[in-house]
């Protein structure tokens, strides 16, 4: 009997780390989005800032989606 | 396919039933919380998850060679003994999702094969060490990996959110959610249809049907895709609910983190070379993302019977194969007779969960007061059993797990922080 605690190991940090930056990355850009619907009724530059790192998120975000696709079928 | 023996077409009939009990349990994984959470109405999230597992399931070429993982020895397996082991993981999978509990259904089959290989060459078809790295540390490990990222990330999420309006931000955790459910869907898809697709194929070539190594046909591919979309499609609401309602509350953060948890661990899982059941990931992912909110609950009795099941799983499935085989080592007659106690059972099942439905309209109502009376649940009173009848028939169900079924006798959580 063999037990892989490598293998195991590797699948709990990568989930972990996947997870909680996925979820972080994600939170930033939708809170960044509401944000710029606030910061663009007073006007301002801020609101493009907010809105060019909210996409950058959602970037980042769709970016890994398409790697899990990738995962799966190949 | 001229040569396909009547034993051969019981088999394969018996894998697509399977396939579809499959399917039907394991849509709680994808879509439980997108479903308790009001990301996608229920109807519409289960025909997703249906689109998903047959594209899944036409997605990739690597069809599973071995269908235990070397769990058991399959040189000398027969048709018998899968027909056996399939009987064993399908009264499983019917008998938790009657009263609502989540479990593995690649636990089912494996534990179905384990106990119809032990009746049919002793125990020494078995890999005992095998069982334990494959099956037994993949249980305990599975949900507190999910666990703890979705705990972390739930964390995480409300911490970056706070200062948000939930408003604005509600939009943007529907389409995370959806997403992250979206690639649950495929994965399952892709491994638990090429899983029957595995075990057609070894029926086939055990029956000398197929040359041994051959690729599965085409018919095959698209039996097993279609099998699985429909039990998807039709919706395990009695697992939905307990997962999405009855485990813990969650709100549209949590969902997104505990959805998102679930895909990162069954996809770094698979490609990693340590696999974890879908089953047991999702389930750990929605308790961790229930703790990971200020004043958020677990269920604990809810967990608990779930527990239970994930550890009776194998042995149930094995026993009830066992005796498969045993009965159908006797010929032609015990496979007839199993065919008929295989039939039989899902009737008297079926019949058991008419007494109190769930389905689509009632998926998210589990305590009394869940919401004003509408114009559905004022229909849906008329016509059925009122809650305090209906929990009470679920108790009477529940003979062997003695554990209300709803959580109406649990105190009622904590408003949202």
């Amino acid at each position: 009997m063999k037990i892989d605690w490598a293998a195991l190991g590797s699948v709990f940090g990568v989930s972990l780390v996947v997870t909680v930056a996925l979820v972080g990355l994600f939170t930033l850009g939708i809170v960044a989005l509401s944000k710029q619907e606030s910061a663009s009724a007073q006007g301002g530059g801020s609101a493009v800032a907010a809105r060019t790192g909210a996409y950058a998120c959602f970037a980042l975000c769709a970016a890994a989606v398409a790697y899990g696709i990738y995962l799966i079928v190949v | 396919m001229e040569h396909i023996t009547l034993l051969l077409a019981i088999v394969i009939v018996t894998a697509l039933v399977f396939d579809f009990t499959n399917g039907f349990h394991d849509t709680a994984n994808a879509m439980a919380t997108t479903i308790s959470t009001g990301a996608l109405k229920p109807k519409t999230a289960v025909a997703m998850s249906a689109v998903l597992n047959l594209v899944g399931a036409f997605l990739s070429v690597e069809v599973a060679k071995t269908i235990s993982s070397g769990i058991v020895t399959e040189e000398g397996i027969t048709p018998e003994v899968i027909f056996a082991a399939l009987v064993g993981a399908i009264l499983w999978n019917l008998l938790t999702w009657l009263i609502g509990l989540p479990s593995s259904s690649s636990h089912a089959l494996m534990g179905g094969l384990i106990g119809a290989t032990i009746a049919s060459v002793g125990v020494s078809g078995v890999n005992g060490g095998t069982v334990v790295t494959k099956v037994l540390i993949p249980a305990i490990a599975a949900p507190l990996v999910a666990g703890l990222a979705a705990y972390l990330a739930s964390r995480l999420t409300y911490r970056i959110g706070r200062n948000a309006d939930p408003k604005a931000t509600a939009k943007g955790y529907r389409a995370g959610q959806i997403t992250s459910a979206g690639l649950v869907s495929l994965a399952h898809g892709t491994n638990d249809a090429q899983k029957t697709m595995g075990i057609i194929t070894l029926a086939l070539v055990a029956g000398g049907v197929l040359a041994p190594g051959s690729n599965p046909p085409m018919w095959v591919i698209m039996s097993a895709g279609i099998a699985i979309a429909l039990g998807t499609y039709l919706g395990g609401w009695r697992i939905i609910r307990t997962m999405g309602k009855g485990l813990t509350d969650l709100q549209p953060q949590q969902g997104f983190a505990a959805q998102t948890s679930a895909a990162s661990v069954i996809l770094a899982s698979s490609n990693l070379g340590f696999s974890l059941s879908t089953t047991h990931s999702c389930s750990g992912a929605v308790m961790g993302a229930g703790l990971g909110r200020k004043g958020g609950v677990v269920r604990w009795s809810t967990a608990t019977r779930m527990f239970v099941a994930w550890g009776l799983t194998l042995p149930a499935a094995g026993l009830v194969a066992a005796g498969s085989e045993f009965v159908t080592k006797q010929g032609d007659w015990g496979v007839a007779a199993v065919a008929a106690f295989l039939i039989g059972s899902c009737v008297a099942i079926w019949f058991i969960s008419r007494r109190q439905v769930v389905d689509h309209t009632n998926v998210n109502d589990v305590e009394a007061e869940a919401e004003p009376a509408g114009v559905v649940t004022t229909a849906m009173a008329a016509v059925t059993v009122p809650p305090t009848a209906a929990a009470l028939a679920a108790d009477d169900l529940k003979t062997t797990i003695p554990a209300p079924a709803g959580s109406s006798a649990e105190p009622v959580s904590p408003a949202a922080v």
